[in-house]
């Protein structure tokens, strides 16, 4: 059994000043797990889509639920590990392009799904979108010293099929 | 159109939502509000001496009659000093509404006088907060706060006003009703599972009741009489629900946890289904989690889902609140015609009425010294069990809890969840306005007292005649004790060297002062006082200086490892006679 699970949380939230730090606060007072954490506005503009990556047991998670959905600016809130989610995130990643580098950086970011934003005669800017477990796998691809700069936006995730998080 | 402002629509709200008083300390952030409180009655200001104060004094006004406390603070240190109280109501679930000034809304941010980010040194000990900025919302914000703060688990609020807003002026309208779309506790209970409880609750060949503050909080008692005598099942309260179950009723068999009595704890430990009502497992009941309720099947009723299932694993979940939830159980069992084990249950009650005989709460008497369990004990008689006690922190807290039995809910007011020190004696200020002419005793030490000494002032300006039970032992004697089983005896800063006269002291505030420090002066003493209807007394008693809190589970106990008093050196305290004089 595996007891300390990641588990990807998708909230909506009041759009109201300071609703983030009660999250935040939230998950920093009980000595919750906190891996990620991204928020952004939604269509609805009273309301923000804050998508969070935490661990922990069954118990804690259920704690960590329950604690979220007590705060007064949750409206509602999903655990999409607990359904079929579609998990993506971006990752911004600069790397070394000199001489025998540059196909070869090239080539793996082509395998990846990649795309070249930027180009300098000793460097890529690369774009990649995927779940953390290819961003990783990207990131154990690349020659260490190859990397100049890694930019991660953090998870976010949507079920699959007709369920929605919506009010 | 009238237009008025915002500290006049705050003062309409607050008459709109039937405030009586209103506990504060002013200050330039809130000289506004202070204004529009001049030139009206319905809402009484009281001037107590310090911000703490204000907010025990609300709290405890709110405890013992049921609705909402109300504060008002300045801003910077007006609100930091508030900042304990609210930490105590929120522990406690104990509904508040307070208002703290904050700087003007330009300046917010820029490390003006007196600014403190109020909301963000709140927002971990509030179930709520908001910060006003535009005068149209400052009246929905406070419909909303005593919404909140009074609903679900209730629990204190903060509105943190800037100067400005209170100075705009706007239209007033007071919503009748406000909704919150992330905002709905569950009330009734779920039928499905209900029905569940009742099955196992009649399945029960060892079963106990394990209540708690939430039926109290949700006037829940009558609900709960009512059951537990329908089904003859032994109960027990904690800290925070003694009073909901009457104390002198022959199923109540005391307080269960720490300072519980052997029969509540041994019960606990051996019962087969525990039927928990609106309390929280919180670790002084629960002791060490893996040897909790070994071999219990759970139900645990309580309107906060994060309550349950928190520190232990419980079998029948019920969120809803006490009331609706005990009533649909009752209606079950008196419409099935449902009946428990008698059987069963008759034997447990012999098992339980064998611990009784350890009459774990006995304790030596003494002709010469004055115990403080005695004064407890003559206390209860004098005020014919009667009075509103509250209680300060410590060793003095746990002997009220032991031997004043309460009969009745919100009859005993303590700080349970925080330990707040200094909340006896404000908590009885506040409980004496919501029933002026009721005895309201505060129990209080030689420490705890002296952390809200200056609100004597208070009682004095506002005649609210309390008497002050002072356990003085010349210690921190939960501290001491706790040094003195587990430091050996390494007694490190709980001796108090100098200690005020406190006789005196109460004079100089002109209050009545009594020292006693003789047992047989105990009784007459306290009757004394107490004839003084109108007057506040200090009764200064001075009590043995090492006696020690027992029944006792150490941290880290099972419910059934208990220590009692020295068994050899024991005197019932229940068989009469036995109490010498
Ligand atoms: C020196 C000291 C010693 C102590 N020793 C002991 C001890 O020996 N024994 C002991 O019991 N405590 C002791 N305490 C107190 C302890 O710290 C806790 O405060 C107390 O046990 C909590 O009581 P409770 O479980 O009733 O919960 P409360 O804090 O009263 O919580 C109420 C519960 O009811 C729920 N509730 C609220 N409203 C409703 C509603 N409408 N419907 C349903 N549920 C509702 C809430 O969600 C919450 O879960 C001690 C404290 C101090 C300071
Ligand atoms: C504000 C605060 N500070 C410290 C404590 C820790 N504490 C708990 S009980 C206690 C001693 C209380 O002494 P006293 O009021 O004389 O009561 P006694 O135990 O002697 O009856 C202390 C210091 C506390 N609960 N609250
Ligand atoms: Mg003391």
């Amino acid at each position: 059994m595996n007891n300390n699970n990641r588990h990807l949380i998708s909230i909506l939230l009041e759009n109201e000043a300071g609703a983030l730090s009660r999250v935040a606060n939230l998950f920093s007072a009980r000595g919750y797990n906190i891996e990620s954490l991204t928020v952004a506005p939604t269509d609805d503009p009273t309301l923000s889509r804050l998508t969070l990556v935490t661990s922990g047991n069954e118990q804690v998670i259920e704690q960590i639920v329950k604690q979220l959905n007590k705060l007064i600016d949750v409206v509602k809130l999903i655990d999409l590990s607990e359904t079929d989610a579609i998990e993506r995130e971006l990752m911004l990643i600069k790397t070394k392009a000199n001489g025998e580098q540059r196909a070869e950086m090239k080539r793996l970011s082509d395998i990846f799904g990649g795309r070249i934003l930027d180009v300098t005669d000793a460097t890529y800017t690369i774009e990649l979108t995927g779940d953390g477990e290819k961003l990783d796998n990207f990131l154990r691809a690349v020659e260490r010293d190859a990397i100049l700069e890694v930019v991660r936006s953090g998870a976010t995730g949507i079920a699959r099929g007709q369920k929605a998080l919506h009010i | 159109m009238e237009l008025i402002t915002g500290a006049e629509i705050l003062v309409r709200c607050l008459k709109e939502e039937g405030v009586e008083y209103l506990f504060g300390y002013p200050g330039g952030a809130v000289l506004h509000i202070y204004d529009a409180l001049y030139v009206q009655e319905d809402v009484k200001h009281i001037l107590v001496r310090h911000e703490q104060a204000a907010l025990h004094a609300a709290d405890g006004y709110s405890r013992a009659c049921g609705k909402p406390g109300v504060a008002l603070v300045t801003s910077g240190p007006g609100l930091t000093n508030a900042v304990t109280g609210i930490a105590n109501a929120y522990m406690d679930s104990v509904p508040l509404v307070v208002f703290s000034g904050q700087v003007p809304t330009a300046l917010i941010g820029n490390d003006a006088f007196q600014e403190v980010d109020a909301v963000g040194i709140t927002r971990p000990c509030v179930k709520h907060n908001f910060l006003v900025r535009d005068i149209k919302n400052l009246a929905e914000t406070i419909k909303k706060a005593f919404f909140i703060a009074t609903t679900g688990r209730p629990g204190p609020v903060l509105i943190d006003l800037p100067k400005d807003v209170t100075i705009a002026k706007a239209e007033y309208h007071y919503p009748k009703k406000v909704k919150l779309r992330s905002y709905n506790p569950t009330i009734k209970g779920h039928a499905g599972q209900i029905r569940k409880a009742v099955d196992m609750i009649l399945s029960a060949k060892r079963p106990i009741m394990y209540t708690g503050g939430g039926v109290i909080l949700s006037d829940g008692s009558p609900e709960l009489v009512e059951l537990t005598q329908l089904l003859g099942y032994p109960i027990t309260n904690t800290l925070m629900g003694l009073g909901a179950y009457p104390a002198t009723d022959k199923q109540f068999i005391g307080m269960l946890g720490m300072h519980g009595t052997y029969e509540a704890n041994m019960a606990m430990h051996d019962c087969d289904v525990l039927i928990a009502i609106g309390a929280r497992f919180d670790d002084r009941v629960t002791g060490k989690i893996e040897k909790f309720c070994p071999h219990a099947r759970i139900v645990h009723v309580d309107i906060d889902p994060s309550s349950i299932s928190k520190n232990v694993q419980v079998d029948i979940p019920i969120v809803g609140s006490v009331p609706n939830v005990l009533r649909a159980m009752i209606s079950v069992i008196r419409d099935e015609k449902l009946k428990p084990d008698t059987e069963a249950l008759g034997k447990w009650w012999r098992q339980i009425d064998e611990w009784r005989g350890i009459k774990s709460l006995s304790y030596r008497q003494s002709n010469e010294i004055i115990k403080p369990q005695f004064v407890i004990q003559k206390l209860y008689e004098v005020t014919q069990g009667q009075a509103i006690i509250t209680s300060d922190v410590g060793q003095h807290q746990m002997w009220a809890a032991q031997y004043y039995h309460f009969d009745r809910p919100r009859q005993w007011i303590n700080s349970g969840g925080l330990g707040t020190m200094g909340f006896g004696l404000p908590a009885a200020m506040g409980a004496k306005f919501a029933f002026p002419d009721q005895d309201v005793a505060c129990v209080t030490g030689d420490g705890s007292i002296q952390m809200m000494l200056q609100e004597l002032a208070t009682m004095k300006q506002y005649n609210t005649p309390v008497k002050i039970v002072n356990l003085n032992n010349g210690y921190l004697g939960m501290v001491r004790q706790w040094q003195e089983f587990f430091y050996q005896k390494r007694y490190c800063m709980t001796y108090f060297e100098s200690l005020p006269d406190f006789v005196m002291l109460a004079e100089a505030y002109g209050h009545v002062g009594m020292r006693i420090d003789k047992p047989r002066d105990v009784e007459g003493a306290l009757r004394e006082a107490f004839a003084m209807k109108d007057r506040t007394v200090f009764l200064d008693f001075i009590t043995d200086q090492t006696e020690n809190v027992f029944p006792m589970i150490p941290s880290g106990g099972g419910q059934n490892e208990m220590l009692l008093a020295e068994r050899d050196e024991m005197v019932s305290t229940h068989d009469e006679g036995m109490v010498l004089l």
